[in-house]
């Protein structure tokens, strides 16, 4: 048993989320959260041998499921998740709540065994786990979330058991074998595996589960969704599907279409989550490419991108505990009472817009240098239009409607001890992994693949950059200048979700309507039936009435006989 | 077999005549004992007895073999026979586990569901109840059968009729019971008189060979097979003849209703099984028609109204009492098909059903014992009000609406499982359809429960009130009972596979 428990790092994780729902000292709990994705990150350390996978394998009613496999590619990940738990952990510290600690440990835990799951069954399980979870994240943030929450899950717990429909296809035109392995679209399975792993990874027309839940999320919750659900899903697709043609344009398609949605949109948690989606498409691009560059790149974003969009959404959850607020249109001047902020704020927004000496530069450039050497012209274009367009919604929008623009007249408290010390970490680690000397050195020995060499501070990529920065910069300022620029308003922007949250709801009531008229008809015709069959029979049949004494004795006893007439007719019957 | 063997040897031998006497014999007395507590500890000391008892047999059949028990040393045809084989040991435990569960329920439930001057009869009315059950499923003389389904009926029409000072609803749901119940009790004696005059024999496995030699006799034997289907399907509660069940389930004490619901349908389905198959014959003709065409169409017909009727039930129990008769519709699809998986799965859904139906009947109990809640408007916070309660409910509920790793599961599995190996996809679907609406009427309780807060009554709002132990246990028994065997359903898919094997292959 503890064999078992020991294998997968990730179960300690989610056993300590079990204790944390028992433990009723704030202090303890805390300490937990901390303390179990470091204990986590030291047991990667101890399993990790090189390149070689170790592996536990389990039998469950004569099926073998592979507990633990790990190698350079799940190595990085769970690294990087134990990362961002331990940021998130200092981050959520002031908050004294059972039900997020427990929950975000378990769903945390449950990310990280199912990056280290061997095959399908065991990751279909965590797949799961994560997201049932997780859903009480979302729910803690209140009302509002709460139909967003059932959204949420019933979204995913969808994609989970396309999953398991996909794996058991596949495995069974494979002789059974459910290990977790390259799969393709040309196996059977193949396309619904694809379609479990897109939905949770936000392809396009399934992404908007993670602009309508992720906003509407508690302070903490958002900034502990925002790190795990998709790269679960990222990992996923990078191990089975690596070098697929159709998940280039896919990312392509991805990197591109939030940045229209992210400029309009006023709630900025909404537009992180827009950014989010849009960096997702850079890492599934680098996916469908493939070639070990690209793949590097894609290990590499993850790690930055887990950290800088968790600092992003961290700065806003500080506005948003101070100023009760994440809308563009009520901030603004927020850097004279929250300087810190704003320095983390703007420290993660150049990260995310990949300036130099912070961490994007050092692995987005990987990714669309891979799309370079392949010679995808088209894809290429569409990338470095989604650069720039990073750069305007969230290297400079972010930033410039919550900390500078007009004054709101706000004035606050810095943000909690807590959260500057998780936001200053998170800094840090976003300039330490773009570091030139030693610094992206250190996270490239890291990536699954050491025989690829890349070099990120040349002179031509450098100066390539800055332009892309400094036009987008300047568009932005022009726009601004001759107000152009969508203004920040109060409004909510539909996206595809509209096809489920209006069109879907009103087919819904229009039914329900129907329904009611029908049923409503319905009863009008079945009284008429039963008032002509006698009274009493009516009053046998409404719930409401009770059960008259004599009626329903005979009624049962005409029924039981003409039983009776109807079974010989069935047997005279057989018997000609 | 280490447990077999700490059995006294005579116990395994005269087991099948013990279970039904002693509880018989003690009922007689318990009726006259004058006080309370000490007719339900000899109850208590009675049931257990059982339990041990019908274990013992139950390993035995597992272990060694089927046996004949032969009243008297009479040999059959001329005496009694009683029968232990794989297909009723594992129903006759369950009956004696059920009453001994419902025994440990019953201090607090009873004490306050029944008058004080009636609780020691209500003691003696189930304990003679419990000896009827038990002689139906053991018995091989086909009158005898006759005789314990009338004494166990007739316990029965008391018992829900002592639910009249909790709710005098009770008074009328047990006549109607009464009425319906001796309609189908004639139907069968009818049937009976009929195989007598075409056989003339009383013994079941007697009757079935001379059958088998007739090639299924003349038809006076087609007639006394459509009295004995309608009998016994009234009190099976078959879908048009279930209409006695609603208010009795609904009225009759929380102690009852557990009872009735758990065992007394299912001993009637038993003997419906047993004299489709053992005493009759699917070879024959008119049979085979029946059991395909008619109840099979009767089962899925009862798996659709049943769930439907349950879904606009404003009554809890009523809701329940009417997904009962759906999920005897489950069997009956399982019975229908014929084949030895198809049995299987119906005997392993009649073995699910009965702990999970139980354990949420358990839980109604409380409600009503703790704030005299059986509306499901009223169940707004219960969640909160009754968490343990609620969670036994909650995790039955699920049960029976199938998630995985519930029982309810299991047998619905399998259940599918057969449908697509008999080449039935409908009924596969009808299956999954019932299942949806089962999600409805379970999901509209435990939204309610879990979704809406407790009521306020002068601006406070309703303190927590947990049941008593004595009734928890005895629930959370049974809803781990079914997690259990959602995860793990070896022991139990085992004794449906044996109880099949019985009836496909013939018996003693």
């Amino acid at each position: 048993m503890i064999d078992i428990l020991l294998s997968n790092p990730g179960f300690i994780i989610i056993l300590a989320g079990m204790l944390c729902a028992l433990i009723p000292i704030s202090e303890i709990r805390k300490f937990l959260v901390g303390a179990a994705p470091i204990a986590a990150a030291y047991m990667i350390f101890t399993a990790f041998k090189d390149a070689e996978a170790a592996r536990t394998v389990i039998s469950v009613g004569g099926q073998d499921m592979t507990l633990m496999r790990i190698d350079r590619l799940s190595m990085l990940w769970g690294y990087v998740f134990c990362l961002a738990g331990v940021l998130n952990a200092i981050y959520g510290l002031h908050e004294k709540c059972k039900l997020t600690d427990s929950s975000a440990l378990i769903y945390m835990g449950a990310a990280v065994a199912g990056v280290f799951a061997g095959d399908f069954l065991t990751l279909f399980i965590f797949w799961e786990l994560a997201a049932l979870s997780s859903v009480m994240l979302v729910w803690k943030g209140g009302e509002n979330a709460f139909p967003a929450g059932i959204r949420y899950l019933a979204i995913h717990v969808l994609s989970g058991v396309l999953l398991l429909a996909g794996a058991v296809m596949f495995a069974r035109a494979n002789g059974g074998d459910f290990t977790i392995q390259h799969v393709g679209l040309e196996n059977k399975g193949g396309l619904l595996l694809l379609l479990a792993m897109g939905i949770k990874c936000g392809f396009p027309f399934l992404h908007n589960w993670i602009q309508d839940a992720y906003p509407k999320a508690s302070i903490t919750g958002t900034v502990i969704l925002s790190a795990f659900t998709t790269k679960l899903a990222l990992y996923a697709l990078a191990r089975c599907f690596a070098g697929e043609d159709i998940l280039i344009y896919i990312g392509a398609i991805m990197t591109c279409f939030p940045v229209f949605f992210a400029v309009i949109e006023n709630d900025l948690r909404r537009v992180l989550s827009y950014s989010l989606n849009n960096q997702l498409g850079f890492m599934v691009c680098g996916i469908g490419l493939g070639t070990q560059l690209a793949m590097n790149g894609v290990a590499a974003h993850l790690a930055a991108d887990v950290i800088f969009k968790g600092l992003l959404f961290m700065s806003m959850g500080a506005v948003m505990l101070r100023t009760g607020t994440a809308k563009a249109s009520e901030l603004g001047g927020l850097f004279r009472s929250m300087p810190l902020t704003t320095v983390f704020c703007l420290i993660g927004a150049g990260s995310i817009a990949a300036f130099p000496l912070l961490s994007a530069f050092v692995t987005k450039s990987m990714i669309i240098t891979a799309a370079l050497y392949e010679h995808e012209w088209i894809v290429l274009a569409m990338l470095l239009f989604a650069s720039a367009g990073v750069m305007e919604h969230s290297g400079i929008k972010v930033p410039y409607f919550t900390f500078f623009s007009h004054d709101s007249g706000k004035r606050v408290k810095e943000a909690p001890w807590n959260m500057l010390v998780a936001m200053g970490l998170a800094s840090l680690l976003c300039i330490f992994f773009a570091f030139p000397w030693g610094g992206y050195q250190f996270l490239y020995s890291l990536l699954p693949y050491q025989d690829v060499h890349y070099e990120p501070y040349t002179g031509n990529h450098v100066v390539t950059q800055l332009q892309l920065l400094f036009a987008a910069m300047l568009a932005f300022a022009a726009l601004k200048k001759w107000k152009v620029y969508p203004d920040e308003r109060r409004a909510e922007i539909l996206d595809f979700d509209w096809t489920y949250r209006r069109l879907g709801k009103n087919i819904v009531l229009w039914i329900d309507a129907m329904w009611t008229r029908l049923s409503a008809n319905m009863s009008v015709i079945r009284g008429r039936f039963f008032d002509s069959a006698g009274k009493k029979l009516y009053n046998f049949f409404s719930p409401a009435g009770a059960m008259s004494a004599s009626a329903p004795s005979g009624l049962s006893a005409v029924l039981t006989g003409g039983m009776l007439v109807v079974l010989f007719a069935v047997i005279y019957l057989s018997r000609l | 077999m280490d447990l077999l063997s700490s059995y006294p040897s005579w116990l395994i031998t005269h087991g099948a005549a013990l279970l039904i006497i002693l509880p018989l014999l003690v009922g007689a007395i318990t009726s006259v004992l004058p006080r309370e507590r000490l007719a339900w500890i000899v109850t208590l000391i009675v049931t257990l007895i059982c339990v041990v008892t019908s274990l013992g047999v139950l390993l035995d059949v597992y272990f060694n073999d089927a046996q004949l028990y032969k009243m008297g040393g009479w040999d059959p045809p001329h005496g009694i026979s009683y029968i232990i084989d794989g297909l009723n040991t594992p129903l006759i435990f369950l009956i004696c586990a059920m009453a001994l569960l419902c025994t440990i329920y019953g201090l607090p439930s009873v004490a306050a569901e029944v008058e004080p001057k009636k609780r020691a009869p209500f003691y003696a009315a189930f304990l003679i109840g419990v000896a009827g059950l038990l002689g139906m499923v053991v018995t091989g003389d086909a009158f005898n059968v006759f005789v314990f389904l009338e004494v166990s009926s007739i316990s029965t029409y008391v018992l829900v009729a002592m639910g009249a000072s909790r709710d005098r609803r009770a008074l009328k749901a047990a006549y109607n019971y009464l009425i319906l119940g001796s309609i189908g009790a004639t139907f069968f004696v009818i049937g009976l008189g009929f195989l007598y005059m075409e056989t003339g024999t009383l013994n079941m496995a007697d009757i079935g060979n001379i059958l088998r030699d007739l090639d299924g006799g003349s038809r006076v034997s087609l007639v006394a097979f459509g009295f004995i289907v309608v009998g016994l399907g009234l009190k099976l509660a078959m879908f048009p003849l279930h209409m006695w069940l609603p208010g009795a389930y609904a009225h009759a004490p929380s102690f009852v209703t557990v009872f009735l619901a758990s065992t007394a349908t299912k001993a009637a389905l038993y003997l419906l099984l047993r004299f489709i198959f053992m005493v009759f014959d699917p070879s024959f003709e008119y049979v085979i028609t029946v059991v395909t065409y008619v109840l099979t169409a009767l089962g899925c017909i009862a798996m659709l109204f049943g769930s439907l009727q349950a879904i606009f039930q404003t009554d809890a129990r009523r809701t329940l009492a009417f997904s009962s008769i759906a999920q005897v519709g489950y069997m009956l699809l399982g019975v229908g098909m014929a084949t030895g998986l198809g049995l299987a799965a119906g005997y392993l859904h009649l073995l699910n059903h009965a702990v999970i139906k139980a354990a949420l009947f358990f839980a109604l109990g409380a409600f009503w014992y703790r704030y005299g809640i059986t509306r499901i408007d009223d169940f707004a916070g219960l969640g909160k009000m009754m968490p343990w309660t609620m969670g036994a409910f909650t995790l039955g509920g699920l049960s029976l609406i199938g998630v995985p790793f519930t029982a309810g599961f299991t047998s619905k599995l399998n259940l599918v499982e057969a449908a697509l190996q008999r080449g039935w996809a409908w009924a596969a679907i009808v299956i999954v359809v019932a299942s949806i609406l089962a999600i409805i009427y379970i999901g509209r309780m435990l939204m309610a429960a879990y979704f809406q807060s407790p009521p306020e009554i002068d601006g406070e709002v309703v303190a927590k009130n947990e049941a008593p132990l004595m009734m928890l246990i005895p629930m959370w028994l049974l809803a781990l009972l079914s997690i259990a065997i959602g995860v793990n359903a070896d022991l139990v898919v085992e004794a449906a596979q044996g109880a099949a094997d019985v009836l496909i292959g013939g018996g003693v």
